[in-house]
């Protein structure tokens, strides 16, 4: 077997005396596309800030392409899409998009062809302040997608996009999953998640309760995996 | 020299919005202005506290630029992106300092003259070695203001916390900026025993530009 994308082996994460996160182990390889599903203040953003490298694991075992999640080769192959959309307002759309550009060591004119992609050309040399909340939101899908990431690391994507957004994320989601990139998204959008997982994941109160492939009752009936494997 | 392209980016946030820079110049000028009232501007005294003033006056300005160092990457989440990123915590933490210190030192070079008119004070055979002064003292102050931004910025009170860390811990610059400032201020040269002021803010900007590149890393990932 192939060495995994992304290597989870029992992590612990505590806020204070609070365990967010319990003896938690998966593992995902290319093309897979992990649904991380549970309940608010489950676990699923603690485990995902871990998996970007932006908190460390109390205890445990993180490896992103056999690497720690800190080390630049590693976050050189991430994208990431958080609840923010990690673009600043007081810039152009291609200003923002130049600076990641530059972070990840993308050429500029592939920063333009994002812009195409995502059909921000027109407003190209516009400050992000005066976007729609839809033009923000592609704005950031271009930025997590601009220096073609190995893995997706996404928090709750579909939340508070406009169709649009929705039809170009998903679109770009499945090129990406074609491609055999690994992608791990939290969500409460079942339908959108179970239609591109491969494996699907629930968190209840920190602890891992399931962790498998993407069954056909899944795609069926979106509840199924709370009713199934939740405590509830 | 990615640590160029997150300075440019702040400076290019900057002058779009001149929220810190507006606040931190009006400022500056007003303790100015103020303290021209307070002391006899024409009085012999001056030079005898013209660096502590004015230092004073910088620290104070200084804290507001500093303030929005980190707290500037906070709307949207920017921070999180910029901490996933292949860029180093030193490298971000190094570009936010050159930023820091670029904007502070164009107050301190706005002030400088301003300072002369309201306290009658001659400055310009001095420039120079002022500058040079100027150049490591707001270094010191930067780079330890721009850690303890990192520091708490997530923090509700950040605005309090950060003059209430930064200040105690620049006593040492400070006051080695204070008396290279009064010296050259007072139409002295810098030599003899004051040398060791020189030394001593040489030193605390090669001590603590160390030691904020060593630990930036573990502030910025909890």
């Amino acid at each position: 077997m192939s060495v995994p994308v992304l290597a989870v082996e029992h992590v612990y994460k505590y806020f204070g005396d609070y365990p967010a996160l319990r003896d938690v182990s998966f593992s995902l390889h290319g093309g897979e596309c992990l649904a991380l599903l549970g309940r608010n203040g489950a676990g699923k953003t603690t485990m995902l800030k871990i998996l970007a490298g932006l908190s460390g694991a109390a205890q445990g075992e993180v490896k992103l392409f056999g690497d720690s999640p800190r080390q630049a080769s590693a976050r050189r192959r991430i994208g990431l899409l958080g609840h923010g959309i990690g673009v600043y307002d007081e810039l152009t759309a291609i200003e923002n998009l130049n600076i990641f550009a530059q972070l990840y060591g993308v050429s500029k004119t592939v920063a333009r062809e994002w812009l195409e992609r995502t059909q921000l050309a027109h407003v190209a040399d516009s400050p992000v302040r005066e976007f729609s909340r839809g033009m923000r939101q592609r704005l950031a899908v271009a930025r997590a997608f601009l220096h073609n990431p190995a893995l997706l690391i996404l928090d709750e994507p579909f939340t508070a996009l406009d169709d649009r957004a929705i039809a170009l994320l998903q679109g770009l989601l499945a090129d990406a999953k074609a491609a055999g990139r690994t992608i791990i998204m939290s969500t409460h959008q079942l339908r959108e998640a179970m239609e591109l997982a491969t494996h699907v994941a629930l968190i209840e109160r920190g602890k891992l309760v399931h962790f498998g492939p993407r069954t056909p009752e899944m795609l069926m009936d979106p509840g199924y995996v709370y009713r199934t494997f939740g405590a509830v | 020299m990615i640590f160029l392209q997150v300075a440019a980016k702040d400076l290019r946030s900057e002058l779009r919005t001149k929220e810190s820079l507006n606040a931190s110049l009006s400022f500056a000028v007003v303790i100015l202005l103020l303290f021209s009232f307070a002391f006899d501007p024409s009085g012999e005294a001056v030079a005898e506290f013209s660096g502590g003033l004015l230092w004073l006056v910088f620290a104070f300005a200084g804290a507001l630029i500093l303030n929005r160092s980190f707290a500037r990457e906070l709307p949207n989440d920017c921070l999180e992106v910029l901490i996933a990123s292949p860029v180093s915590g030193a490298q971000l933490f190094l570009g936010k300092s050159v930023a820091s210190f670029v904007l502070l030192l164009a107050i301190e070079l706005i002030c400088l003259p301003i300072f002369g008119i309201f306290y009658n004070i001659t400055w310009t055979p001095k420039f120079w070695p002022l500058l040079g002064v100027f150049l490591l003292g707001t270094w010191a102050m930067t780079i330890l203001g721009t850690l303890f931004s990192a520091l708490t910025v997530n923090l509700s009170l950040r605005e309090l916390m950060l003059p209430m860390l930064l200040y105690p811990m620049m006593i040492p610059a400070l006051m080695s900026a204070m008396r290279l400032t009064t010296i050259l201020l007072s139409g002295n040269d810098i030599g003899g025993d004051d040398l060791v002021w020189l030394r001593l803010l040489i030193g605390f900007d090669v001590v603590f530009t160390t030691l904020a590149l060593a630990l930036v890393e573990t502030i910025l990932v909890r």
